[in-house]
């Protein structure tokens, strides 16, 4: 195995286009080590993209926030101007393993990792984020919820890196959260997870909204119709049924040890209308 | 597989090392430079026995590539205790009896000692939150509780 600690996203874009076995990004590392260990991967070529300039930056952009590919869950964490603006992508984020885990892990590796259950992809779905990718024939944008293509494997083509997130700004009544189902709690893998993102009209009624369900499918699901039930609503209890019949209804899950078809199918609706309602009232709470 | 060679700072000294490209930090700090304080519990990231600080972060050093290390500064176990004097959570887990079998200690008070410098006031449920990824099979973890806010009872009045 080569280590490369690329100086530039064309480099490293240069090395993973121009390799013929099996290359690796590593960012955090925190998926990519226990895969080397274990012997899952052998990857020939490992570029290292953290010593490319920006990847460790948080940056303003119209209205929004840039975050570079290899920024960390407890350097997200302590960014106020993201905390405040999207608090559901970072508790989402910040669910993922441990303290030490949190030091490495990045929202990127969680998106490239492909896992069903990655806590950090519902939010930023629901968030409609966008991450820029360079590769071989430049720069480009792509929706979160277009980048995983099943368990593992994700759209980016052959030498193709996410170098950046990018959170959108959002009106002044709006905010989002995440909630994850887990048998105990800390340091364990979703069984069913939602992230929703609300804006709020004058009214406080619901003016628009995003739902993405985690782990109850091969990828992440955007739930339209349940977003579509709660627009117009002030997310009474009946509304939040029907919500969560919505989100079940397109529920494609798995049977695993960590939870049956049927358990992940009722859970995603329940964690879908307990995370409205947060989402709701940290919306409200601002003025 | 070719060598890379590593310059870097442990626990404020400069410190150069040769390692392969798979070769993880703590396989580093323990069969090249003779830091045997970091312990290798899982080997992915589950336990934090291996915990140690890059760049002031804490991290499990199984998680992280030897070379990796370069221009980098890593605290591990070894710089805690000023020469002969303890660090007051090393002295307060004596004290406390915060371990039996001491393979996590290591680990946890490098953790702990994150914690304190972050928020020296934490809560019961803040601090086992934050020591989540740090496995102990002897204690049941009262004591370490207990010891780590010792501790930092101790660190705010001094």
């Amino acid at each position: 195995m080569q280590y490369v600690a690329a100086k530039t996203a064309d480099e490293a874009v240069a090395l993973l286009a121009g390799h013929s076995g099996m290359a690796r990004v590593l960012a955090g590392g925190t998926d990519l080590l226990v895969q080397l260990k274990s012997g899952m991967v052998e990857p020939d070529l490992v570029v290292d993209i953290k010593r490319i300039p920006g990847m460790k930056d948080i940056t303003p952009e119209a209205g929004g926030f840039r975050i570079g590919a290899a920024v960390s869950g407890a350097e997200l964490g302590e960014h106020a101007g993201v905390c405040a603006l999207w608090p559901g992508v970072v508790e989402g984020f910040n669910l993922i393993g441990s303290t030490q885990v949190q030091g490495r892990a990045t929202m990127a590796g969680n998106l490239c990792n492909a896992s069903p259950a990655g806590d950090a992809v519902p939010s930023l779905v629901a968030a409609d984020a966008i991450a820029r990718i360079h590769g071989p024939n430049g720069s480009r944008d792509c929706p979160i919820g277009d980048i995983p293509a099943g368990p593992g494997r994700t759209t980016l083509a052959k030498g193709e890196i996410v170098t950046s997130i990018f959170l959108p700004a959002r009106p002044a009544r709006a905010s989002d959260a995440y909630l994850r189902f887990i048998p105990r709690t800390e340091m364990d893998i979703a069984v069913a997870s939602a992230g929703v993102s609300l804006v709020l009209a004058a009214d406080g009624a619901v003016a628009s909204a995003r739902v993405a369900l985690g782990a109850v499918a091969p990828t992440v699901l955007l739930a339209e119709e349940a977003a579509r039930v709660i627009v117009g609503t002030k997310l009474d209890d009946d509304t939040l049924a029907r919500m969560a019949a919505a989100c079940s209804a397109i529920c494609k899950p798995i049977t695993d040890k960590r939870g049956t078809i049927e358990f992940r199918t009722k859970t995603a609706g329940v964690m879908a209308k307990r995370a409205a309602r947060i989402a709701y009232d940290r919306a409200g709470a601002k003025t | 597989m070719k060598t890379i060679h590593v310059s870097t700072t442990i626990n404020g000294d400069p410190a150069e090392f040769i390692c392969t490209p798979d070769e993880t930090l703590l396989d580093v700090l323990r069969n090249r430079l003779g830091l045997t304080g970091a312990k290798e519990g899982c080997g992915t990231g589950d336990c934090g026995a291996c915990s140690v600080t890059v760049n002031g972060r804490l991290v499990c050093s199984c998680l992280v590539l030897g070379a990796e290390a370069q221009d980098a500064e890593i605290s591990t176990i070894e710089g805690m205790a000023d020469a002969d004097t303890l660090h007051p959570l090393q002295r307060a887990f004596i004290e406390h009896a915060a371990l039996q079998c001491g393979i996590c200690t290591p680990g946890i008070l490098v953790a702990a000692k994150a914690l304190l410098e972050k928020n020296p006031d934490p809560s019961d449920e803040e601090l086992r939150y934050w020591l989540a990824g740090n496995l102990c099979r002897c204690t049941g973890y009262d004591k370490i509780i207990r010891a780590v806010q010792a501790a930092a009872a101790e660190m705010r009045g001094a």
